[in-house]
């Protein structure tokens, strides 16, 4: 059990520093602006990613499998050890950063190393939706402020009425938005684990089965979850009050349409419901909530005018498409050498 | 737990309701406390004057009510500031009503009856200024769209007393009064009375900022 624990540290690591970074791209203007109660908001989040995770986590983590099979704890480990050490890395030298990218990295850094073939078809889609889920978000964005600002106004709402509706729409959309972070990004944290998970599936009851696969997620979600109490408060606090500066209204359709773009890259049941009605479908593919939330702004920035876009951050996002997956690939690839001729494990 | 803050909210909004219909019946007790004065109906001045005291405490009352309910319930942590500087700035027109009046009770100055008109000129154009400062707040609550078209009719108002005010001056100058005193008695009256507009177009001028700042 020790043994099992020690190797899942590297990917519970990972779901920790999810938990205090990308708990704020949801939650942060609720909380940097008062509207919602920190606390409050932690409680909401963290239910919500364990459920997303635990019930809705499987198709993204697919994708992850398709690309590169990690069989061994072992490699299981440094895979997510080395995503987890590209993460810290490059956001102490303050580049912007996604776990969804860092572990593509590491997976294909394996593959390497183990000489296992990249799915090349699946390399095109989950890049090809790392850019386009900002895009897509900006559109949604774009689309619901013209909506929202219509509604405003003509509702002819008291702004004390307002602003409890305000309240009640952020916990909402901050709900859904956990959930599908839960769904999306649980692949990042356990999805290499699930090749070798060493659980077995588990009947509550006979009324709830888990899957080994869930249990996974369940811990996974679980790390999120200490990660969300225990550091994202501060995270919030620079994110509600630095970054963007969003109104609590602007926030509520920056989360929504993010929220939604992450719901649409994991949801298996809508996919089934979009293929089944003979609709185009979305790839299940782990993206970034942060660089969704950043979509969102700008789609908002446009419907504003287009006045105030940080050209600079854009060009940052896009370096970071190349820059992460590449240095935890090499990350990877070298602490896998280590790994089986230092410590003689198999990867 | 829903019901409790929709009910707090509510109880929020009457109250602000409540303080601005305060603030425009105070322009409109100040106008009927200068009509008085001037048709030398003394028992009804007296009246309005008591009456324009006792709203002057109680706007301010209920204020402080508004204040401390915005911070205690964390309502509207965003605009919380906005209202409450426009809630001190409308407080500010109820005193200076107040005040004109009571400087009319206490200095009690002789009207002549070539400028008796152009007093209630002005009084009035101050009086249809505040109304529509607080049509303009009203709509900074719920109908943002229309703050602007009552801002311009706060401006419009605003500019007319300031008319009135300076050819009343010169009335005043260039009559046959004799003493100097009694002119510029008269003139710090026709002054008072205009400040209330100025009051007015001030807290419009904030108004609009509140309004821009509204705009998601």
């Amino acid at each position: 059990m020790f043994r099992i624990l020690f190797f899942l540290s590297s990917g519970l690591f990972l779901g920790w520093s999810l938990g205090a970074n990308d708990a704020a791209n949801i939650f942060g203007t609720a909380v940097g602006t008062k509207m919602l109660d920190f606390k409050i908001a932690a409680v909401i989040c963290s239910i919500f990613i364990i459920l997303g995770a635990v019930i809705s986590g499987a198709g993204a983590s697919n994708t992850l499998g398709k690309l590169g099979a990690v069989e061994e704890l072992g490699g299981a480990f440094i895979v997510a050890l080395s995503a987890a050490v590209s993460v810290l890395w490059m956001t102490r030298v303050g580049l912007p950063v996604s776990t969804s990218q860092a572990i593509v990295g590491a997976i294909i850094g394996w593959n390497f190393f183990t000489n296992n073939p990249t799915g090349v078809e699946s390399l095109t889609k989950i890049v090809g939706t790392w850019v386009f889920s900002p895009i897509l978000s900006a559109i949604f964005s774009f689309i619901l402020f013209f909506i929202v600002k219509w509604f405003f106004e003509r509702s002819k709402i008291h702004l004390l009425r307002m602003d409890s509706y305000t309240r009640v729409g952020l916990v909402i959309v901050g709900a859904f938005g956990s959930y599908s972070l839960g769904a999306n990004n649980i692949a990042n944290v356990m999805g290499v684990f699930t090749t070798s998970s060493p659980f077995a599936d588990v009947n509550i009851l006979s009324l709830f089965h888990l899957s080994s696969t869930q249990i996974l997620f369940l811990l996974g979600g679980f790390a999120i979850a200490v990660g969300v109490f225990t550091y994202s408060k501060k995270v919030m606090m620079t994110v509600g009050t630095n970054i963007f500066k969003l109104s609590p209204v602007t926030a509520f359709v920056a989360v929504a349409s993010s929220s939604l773009v992450l719901f649409l890259f994991a949801s298996e049941g809508l996919k089934n419901f979009l293929i089944s009605h003979g609709l185009p479908s979305f790839p299940l593919v782990p993206v970034s909530s942060s660089q969704a939330i950043v979509g969102a702004v700008i789609g908002i920035s446009l419907a504003k005018g287009g006045r105030n876009i940080n050209y600079k951050l854009l060009g940052k996002i896009s370096l970071g498409w190349i820059t992460t997956p590449i240095a935890a690939a090499i990350l990877s690839y070298i602490s896998l050498f280590f790994m089986q001729n230092v410590f003689m494990l198999q990867v | 737990m829903a019901k409790l803050f929709m009910n707090r909210t509510k109880q929020l909004e009457e109250e602000i309701s409540a303080y601005l219909d305060q603030v425009s019946r105070s322009g409109l007790i100040f106008y009927e406390a200068i009509k008085s004065y001037i048709l030398d109906d003394k028992d009804r001045f007296n009246e309005k004057f008591v009456t324009i005291t006792k709203m002057e405490s109680e706007a301010d009352e209920k204020r402080r009510s508004i204040k401390h309910k915005l911070y205690t319930y964390m309502l509207i942590p965003e605009s919380r500031g906005d209202v409450l500087g426009l809630l001190e700035n409308m407080d500010g027109i109820v005193d200076c009503c107040e005040k004109t009046v009571e400087r009319f009770s206490i200095e009690c100055p002789e009207i002549p009856e070539f400028a008796q008109q152009q007093f209630l000129n002005l009084a009035k154009f101050s009086r249809k200024a505040v109304e529509e400062v607080v049509k303009a707040s009203r709509s900074f609550f719920k109908e943002i769209n229309l703050v602007e078209d009552f801002i311009n009719k706060v401006h419009f108002y605003e500019h007319e007393a300031d008319d009135v005010e300076e050819k009343l001056k010169r009335t005043v100058f260039q009559s046959d009064i004799k003493k100097f005193s009694r002119k510029v008695h008269l003139r710090y009256f026709a002054e008072k009375i205009s400040t209330i507009s100025d009051e007015a177009e001030e807290v419009a001028e904030r108004l609009s900022v509140y309004a821009i700042k509204r705009e998601i």
